[in-house]
Parts: structure tokens; sequence; C-alpha cells
């Protein structure tokens, strides 16, 4: 992306001043997506985004500037523009030496999504809007996205480090909308991963469609969801995203080392149930948070955060792993070249335990089953964190019974994973997500088998 | 002319026979200083260009976007979305914009007095800003974030149907993120300030309802459940209308989305709710003179004392409802497609103060946070579930604070439920201003 001998220079401009630290990070991006809603296919979009961030650390402080032009003048203006703002005292002249850093090789992609024809990727969307319909007259609307990505990014910095990644992602997602006497209701199907087009080469559209279709025709008889405190049991692969914010964002050593996370100063402390072993890994190819180098340029790690309920380490990047003295741990990540890298998770996921599923159903008098999750959100000082249900229904007497309406439930971190009582032996990925965090967003996946946690505030409308 | 719109005409002029063509560019220029433990954490100072085409033929549409505007930038982008427009399906209301005659409002932006501002200026109020909400209070364990932020854009529009619209936005803000402490327990506020140059910010006022909001949360408990009426404060509320604005747009209208859909001229709210879509009012963040597909902004009455009056559209759902565009074309960022959505709504406000408005409430929550509002609100179905945090209102005041709480109820119940509305307009750069407002019958579940 670009030659050698400028990086070189350009890291060179961004020290003059006397930085402890610069880095180039220049990005090429190129996506397209096609939507359908309404029965037809409303627009296909694809954009094209390049450019590079240049960043110095001078003592405490971080500048940060970018361009999109990738010339060496635009360079070199971005580098100054990020070396005053990050203001070193000194000055003089560094040199650099790159030395290339390679990942684990993690982008097995069978087929380029920019080398497909456009009308397959229509075809996709017109086949999940006839199947999802064929569920029924009361499927009023389907809403259809495919979306592909491609991001070709080079790391460069000040300690030598030389790092190039060619990340290739693909999503698919069906949105049914049932409608009747009881109002409106919508099911959801979507899947994703670190590949290229052959994700539909194993996916059966047809059926995916069709279970986002009965999902919304099952909530059409969904009655209000509790209100108050129950046991929970969540679903395997439905849950993930529980632990990426029960205790996910309170384990990024930014909040830590603002002791702005419950879990600071806690490690080798006993901060969960003995029963959960939580792992963070970026080498899970093809698995949708997977790369193989960051977007600082460090490999990505398989990184145990909680074993056997004892916390063992957080999640570092490369400015807060400089101030505490150690490597970072693979996850400094970041939207884009037009922002700064943070800790961020990758695929974090509950290692498997030991019960049968069936079982931690049976075992349940009275609660909620929640068969799959939506989004969350999480204060990480204080530890309190909501995730919604997009699929659940009311367990009674060991059996699953009646859909629930949607709504959130809202937990503490600490508490919650102390209160996981039963662990499956089913281990399953979720669905892709998105995880938003001081304004940026970047993909992220999440995993775990069906468990249960003794208590939990659902926030429903029914006594 | 300006150089942007210059450039949106040379796209448009590329038109082929047949083809409505329309290009959409931005320009910005964005700083964000954070401060911590007394040294400027990070400066980050950063100009940002973009182009967006759509072009339509024979009803079928296509966009592209680029982050660039160089020459050849804007040529591939123009050609690839008329390439992308042969492979979407065909509608017959698919449309640009074409200029309808309303004249835009005489709305004057002054962005000058934001862009000249030197950046020290800038890094020394990020600073002032963390000491402040430091000393705030002996309870104060720290500030995660402490920060000044601005962003001057500029954003041209031009059609081979004749639209020829520029429009020019500044606002900067600082925010903070305080932790307040006990023995072990930690509680957390945030509180920010507003304005469209530095003069505007109140900086000593941003420090110290974080702090007091975040003290004030000490000894929180999570209470029984029960049905109760909910006060949201003035942020919450704005953040609670977007939602309820996403229903009213002839997007969801169209395709069957709202639950409001069929319900023109009938009572969906109590008769106190007046809402209207106003980005002509020169005291809205969110005012222009045009909208994103480029027509003038407008008045658009929605709720009109309880009574759903009509919807908001951009040119599409205007041609398909045969309503016309109300001025609501909305995109979300450069490589969104053309929605409809608000950018300036108000609800009519009341005569009560805050504190009189708790007191006309008697018993009741506060709410001072909300969390989880993209996963517990379906605008479709209206269910609506919230992670909350805030200040029980007992005989009519403030009394403990309570947290790890849900508040739920409907959308649509929510509007019916609406008991009071404060008297306290806040100006926010959201889709909506705030302003105190009291929900009945909520259910609120804890232990």
């Amino acid at each position: 992306m670009i030659e050698h001998d400028v990086i070189k220079r350009t890291l060179q401009a961004a020290l003059r001043t006397g930085g402890d630290f610069a880095e180039v990070f220049a990005e090429d991006r190129r996506g397209s997506s096609a939507r359908l809603d309404d029965g037809r296919l409303q627009s296909f979009n694809s954009g094209r985004d390049k450019g590079a961030g240049i960043r110095v650390v001078s003592g405490e402080t971080t500048g940060y500037a970018h361009t999109a032009d990738l010339s060496e003048e635009g360079l070199r203006a971005a580098a100054e523009a990020a070396a005053g703002a990050a203001r070193g005292g000194g000055g003089g002249t560094r040199t650099v030496d790159l030395n290339r850093v390679q990942g684990p090789d993690v982008n097995h992609v069978g087929v380029l999504p920019e080398t497909v024809e456009k009308d397959k990727k229509a075809e996709l969307l017109l086949r999940a809007d006839v199947a999802a319909r064929s569920e029924g007259d009361a499927i009023k609307q389907v809403i259809a996205v495919y979306a592909d990505n491609r991001r070709r990014i080079l790391v460069a910095n000040s300690d030598g480090v030389l790092a190039e990644d060619d990340q290739v992602r693909t999503r698919f997602m069906v949105q049914a909308v049932a409608g009747a006497d009881t109002g409106m209701q919508t099911g959801y199907e979507s899947t994703g991963f670190t590949m290229g087009f052959e994700l539909f080469d194993q996916l059966d559209v047809e059926e995916f469609a069709r279970t986002a279709a009965r999902r919304a025709l099952t909530k059409l008889r969904a009655r209000p969801a509790p209100s108050g405190a129950l046991p929970v049991v969540i679903n395997r692969g439905g849950g993930g995203v529980m632990f990426h914010e029960a205790c996910g964002h309170g384990l990024e050593a930014d909040a830590i080392m603002k002791e702005a996370s419950v879990y600071a100063g806690r490690v080798g402390e006993l901060v969960a149930s003995p029963l959960v072993t939580l792992v963070d890994d970026g080498t899970m190819g093809p698995e949708w948070g997977s790369f193989s180098v960051d977007d600082e340029g460090k490999p990505a790690g398989r990184n145990v955060l909680i074993q056997d309920g004892v916390l063992t380490d957080y999640m570092w990047d490369n400015l807060r792993a400089r101030k505490a003295d150690r490597p970072s741990s693979g996850n400094g990540r970041r939207e884009s070249y037009r922002h700064t890298p943070m800790v961020r998770m990758t695929n974090t996921f509950l290692v498997n335990g030991t019960e049968d599923p069936d079982e931690i159903v049976r075992q349940t008098p009275y609660g909620v089953y929640v068969a799959s999750l939506g989004g969350g959100q999480v204060d990480t000082a204080t530890g309190d964190f909501v995730f919604g249900m997009t699929e659940a229904y009311l367990i009674e007497d060991g059996q699953i019974t009646d859909p629930l309406r949607d709504a959130n439930l809202i937990g503490n971190g600490p508490e919650s994973l102390r209160n996981i009582d039963a662990v499956g032996n089913d281990f399953a990925f979720g669905p892709p997500g998105m995880c938003g965090k001081d304004g940026q967003s970047v993909p992220v996946g999440d995993g775990n088998p069906t468990l249960r946690v003794a208590s939990l505030t659902v926030g429903g409308t029914a006594a | 002319m300006t150089e942007l719109l210059d450039l949106a005409d040379s796209v448009v002029a590329r038109a082929k026979e047949g083809e409505l063509v329309e290009a959409f560019l931005t320009r910005s220029r964005t700083t964000e200083v954070k401060a911590y433990n007394g040294d400027v954490e990070s400066l980050n100072s950063a100009a940002s260009a973009g182009i967006a085409v759509r072009v339509i033929v024979d009803g079928r549409q296509g966009f592209a976007y680029t982050g660039a505007l160089d020459d050849p930038a804007l040529h591939e982008t123009l050609e690839e979305a008329r390439d992308n427009a042969r492979f979407a399906g065909v509608d017959e209301f698919n449309t640009i914009a074409s200029p309808d005659g309303v004249a835009p409002p005489d709305l004057v932006v002054d962005t000058g007095k934001l862009a000249g501002t030197p950046v020290d200026r800038k890094v020394e109020l990020a600073l002032q800003l963390e000491r402040a909400a430091r000393a705030g209070s002996p309870h104060i364990r720290g500030v995660d974030t402490a920060m000044y932020g601005d962003e001057v854009s500029v954003s041209a529009v031009a059609t081979n149907t004749g639209v020829r619209a520029e429009t020019e936005s500044g606002v900067c803000y600082l925010a903070a993120s305080v932790m307040a402490g006990e023995g072990a327990e930690t509680q957390t506020a945030f509180w920010y300030g507003v304005g469209r140059h530095l003069d505007e910010l109140d900086l000593d006022e941003v420090a110290r309802k974080a702090v007091d909001r975040a003290v004030r949360m000490l000894g929180a408990k999570q209470p029984a459940s029960r049905r109760l009426t909910v006060v949201l404060e003035p942020l919450m509320t704005a953040q609670v209308l977007s939602l309820i604005g996403s229903t009213l747009t002839g997007e969801a209208v169209l395709k069957g989305y709202s639950p409001f859909g069929e319900r023109v001229g009938e009572s969906i709210g109590a008769s106190n709710v007046t809402l209207v879509e106003d980005p002509t009012d020169p005291d809205a963040f969110g005012a222009s003179c045009y909208d994103d597909e480029g027509l003038a902004s407008r008045r658009v009455p929605l709720v009109d004392g309880g009574v759903l009056r009509g919807f908001m559209h951009n040119s599409y759902t205007g041609r398909r409802s045969g309503e016309g565009s109300t001025g609501s074309a909305a995109r979300a960022g450069l490589a969104g497609s053309v929605g409809v959505g608000p950018r300036a709504m108000a609800l009519t406000p009341g005569t009560l103060t805050p504190e009189e408005l708790y007191a006309s409430v008697g018993d009741g929550l506060l709410v001072q946070n909300l969390k989880g509002l993209h996963s517990g609100v379906n605008p479709i179905s209206g269910d609506f579930s919230a992670g909350a945090e805030g200040m029980l209102i007992r005989d009519g005041a403030l009394a403990e604070p309570v947290r790890e709480i849900t508040i739920a109820s409907t959308l649509q119940r929510m509007l019916q439920d609406v008991r009071a509305i404060g008297a306290d307009v806040h100006r926010l750069p959201m889709s909506a201003a705030g302003v105190t407002l009291a929900v009945g019958d909520v259910t609120m579940s804890g232990r």
C-alpha cells in the first residue's frame, strides 16, 4: 500500500519533535451491500474508503491525525499534525528499522466477494424473500440484507513493527415481520464469517429465511415477559453477548487502568462461579471476530480471561501494555483509519461445561428460557449491564412453554457471574455482532454452551 | 457558488439520457480533546470528505460512495452507482428530489467563529473540565472521561432535476463522565454542554451536574418491582422521542412497520401531547435550510393535542403516498441509503418546573439514565423495556437512589400515559429536543 522508505520517513517526521512512539496505519476498504425490503431489491450499494492515520505518543498524551492522501506529502502533513498534537518536548532524528510481523493464518478466503457477479448477490435476497413468505399469510414483510467487506491494512511503528493483513467478511441477515390481531412481531436470523462468498456454499438460504419467519410467527402468540428476578436459562450460541457485557468490557485494560471497572485489581481472585472459563480468541478463523494481526500490528492471540472462576488476565492494546510494561494481547482494534485504536474484544466465549442442556431446563421449575439475545450495554465502573432478548420462552415445571415478547434483562456483572449454577456441554458460536465503544464499531464474535443464571432481573410488564 | 457545489454539479453534468442522478458531497473537520489526570490524554484533529451518488434508471436504484473527493473518485463513484442500479429491483416510485417551490427558512448559520477557534483554547477547556470535575466533591474517585469535541461541516446536494442546495453546520460540546465512591461502592454519572461556539458552553455547570448526579446515586439499591409513574429527565425524553419519531416516518408507514400507520386523525396520545418536527426553528441544533435530498426544510405537525396529524416523508415516500416530501430525507452518513427521519422534533412544553412536576407526580421514579434502548425497544411491535437508574420520588420530592432496574411499557401506551410535560426545554444535538416528561403506569422491575 505504501513503500517502506516512505513509511520510514513518515515515522521520522512524526518523531521529529521528540515523541516516544509513532505509528502509521493505512487502510484500503471496499465493500458492497444489497437490501431487500417490501418485496423488492431496493438498492445496490458499494463503497470505497482509503487513507492513513498517524499516531504519536509523547508522555501521557496521544496525538492523532488522518488523511485520505496516501502520497508522501499527505502522510508527512498528517505526521506533523499528529506530532504537533502530542507536543513532544525534545527533538532530533530517529531512524526506524522495520521488521515484518507474521500473524496466525486465519484468513482463508475461498471466493473474494468482489469477484462475484452482483446478480448472484441479488438472487440470494430474492430467494430469502420467497422462502420467508412461504411460511404463511401472516408474514407481512421481509427484510433481507447481504453485505461484504474487504479491509486491507498496513501497520508500521517506531518499535520496528511492520505488519499487513487482508480481512474479508461476509454476512447475511433476514428479518421477517408477522402481523395478526395481536399486533406486529419480528423474527431475525443472521450469519457472518471472516470468509468470502463461499459462505453461501454452506448456507441453506431458504431454511435460514424460513427460520426467521417462524420466529416472527411464534411471537404473534407471545405473552408479555415477566417482571422481576428469575432464573434464566440461555440457549447455546444465544448468550455470548451476556459475557461480552457482564465482564468482557470490564476486562479491557483501558477501563482497568482508569479504575473504571469492577474487575480492576482483582487478578487471581475468584470473580465468577467455578463453572466459568472465559476466553477471548482472535485466531479462530473463520469466526466473525478473527484476524491475523490487530490494528496495531500485533498477531491475534488466544487469551484466557477467567479460568474456573478465577480472573487470570485482562485484554491489552499497545498503549496500555506500554504503560504496564508488558506485551499487548492482540486486542488493539479500530473502526477505520479515522479512529485511534482501543482495547477491544475479538471472539469472546464461555468454554463448555459438562451438563446435559435438556437437564438444565428440566431442573428449572420456573424461569425464562432465552433462545436468542439482541444487543446489550454495560457501565464497567458499576458492573451493571443490560441485554435484550429477541426470542424467549417461559419455563414452567421444567418445560419450555409460552413465547415471550421482547424485553431487556438487567444484572450486575460480578453478581451474575457468581450466580451461574449450570453450564452445558453443547457449545456453539452465536451470530455475528457489532460492538460499539466510544463511537467506534468493530465486528466481534461470541459463543456459549447452554447455561443457567440463578437470578437475573427480567424487564417485562407481567406480574 | 462554493467549490463543493461545483463538484456536485460536475458529477450531475455527466448524467446520461434517461438517468436521474443525485450527488451528495460532504466535507467536515472535527477536533476531539480528552483530558485525564491533569494531562491531555489525546488530541485528535481530523478532516474528512466524501461523496455519495445515487442513480435511478428505469425505476432501478443504485448507490455508491467514496471517502475522497479527487476527480477519479467522483467519476468512479458515479460509474459504480450506475452499474449497481442495473441489479436492483424495479420500483415505479423510485425518485430523487425535484424543486418543489418551497423556500428555505431564513437561517443564519455562522460556523466561522467555531472554525476559527485555536486548538489551544479547546485543549484548555478539556483540562479545566477535568480539574473542575475532580475537585467537585470529596466523593469523586475518578473522571474517566472529560472531553471537548466539535465538528464543522458543509454538505452539498445537486441533481439533474435542478436541485442545488448547500448546508453548513457547526456544533461543539463538553462532556464529563465521573465516578463517585463510598467504601466498596462506585456510582457513575455523565453530563454535557452543547453550543454553536465555545462561548455558549457552561463548563462549571457540566462539571457540577456530572458530579452531583454521581454523588446522589451513592447508596443506590435495587427496589422491589411495581407499577408507577416515571419522570424522564430531558436527555432521556429526547432518546425516547427519537424512537417514537422513527415510527412516524413515511418509510415505516408505507412498509407496514409503524404501530401508528393507519391512525391519522385518531387519538394516539394524551391531550397534552403536541409533537412537531421543525428544522426551521433557529434554536434547534438540527435546524437546517435543506434536508439530505436538498429540499427546503419545513415545519411538520406530527401529533396535535394527542391526535395523529401525519408523517414525515422524503421524495420517495412522498411520491408513493401521494402526500409529497415534507423535506425530511435523512442519510446515515455517506454509506447509508436515503431514508426518512426527524432532525428537530420538539414536544410543546408545559408550565411546570422539574420540581413542580415531581410534586405533581407525588410517588414515582425519576430516570436519570437509560441503558439498552437499542436492544430492548422494538419499534415495530412497540414493546419498550430499558435498563434504568435514578431517584425514587416520594411525597412529591426526590428520595433515595435506585439502580439495577428496568422500566417497561409499550411506545403506544407511553404516549397515552403522558401525565405531565415540563417547561424546561433542553436543546440537544439529537433528532429531538429534551424536556422533563412524566409517564404513568410503567412497570419497574427490580427485586
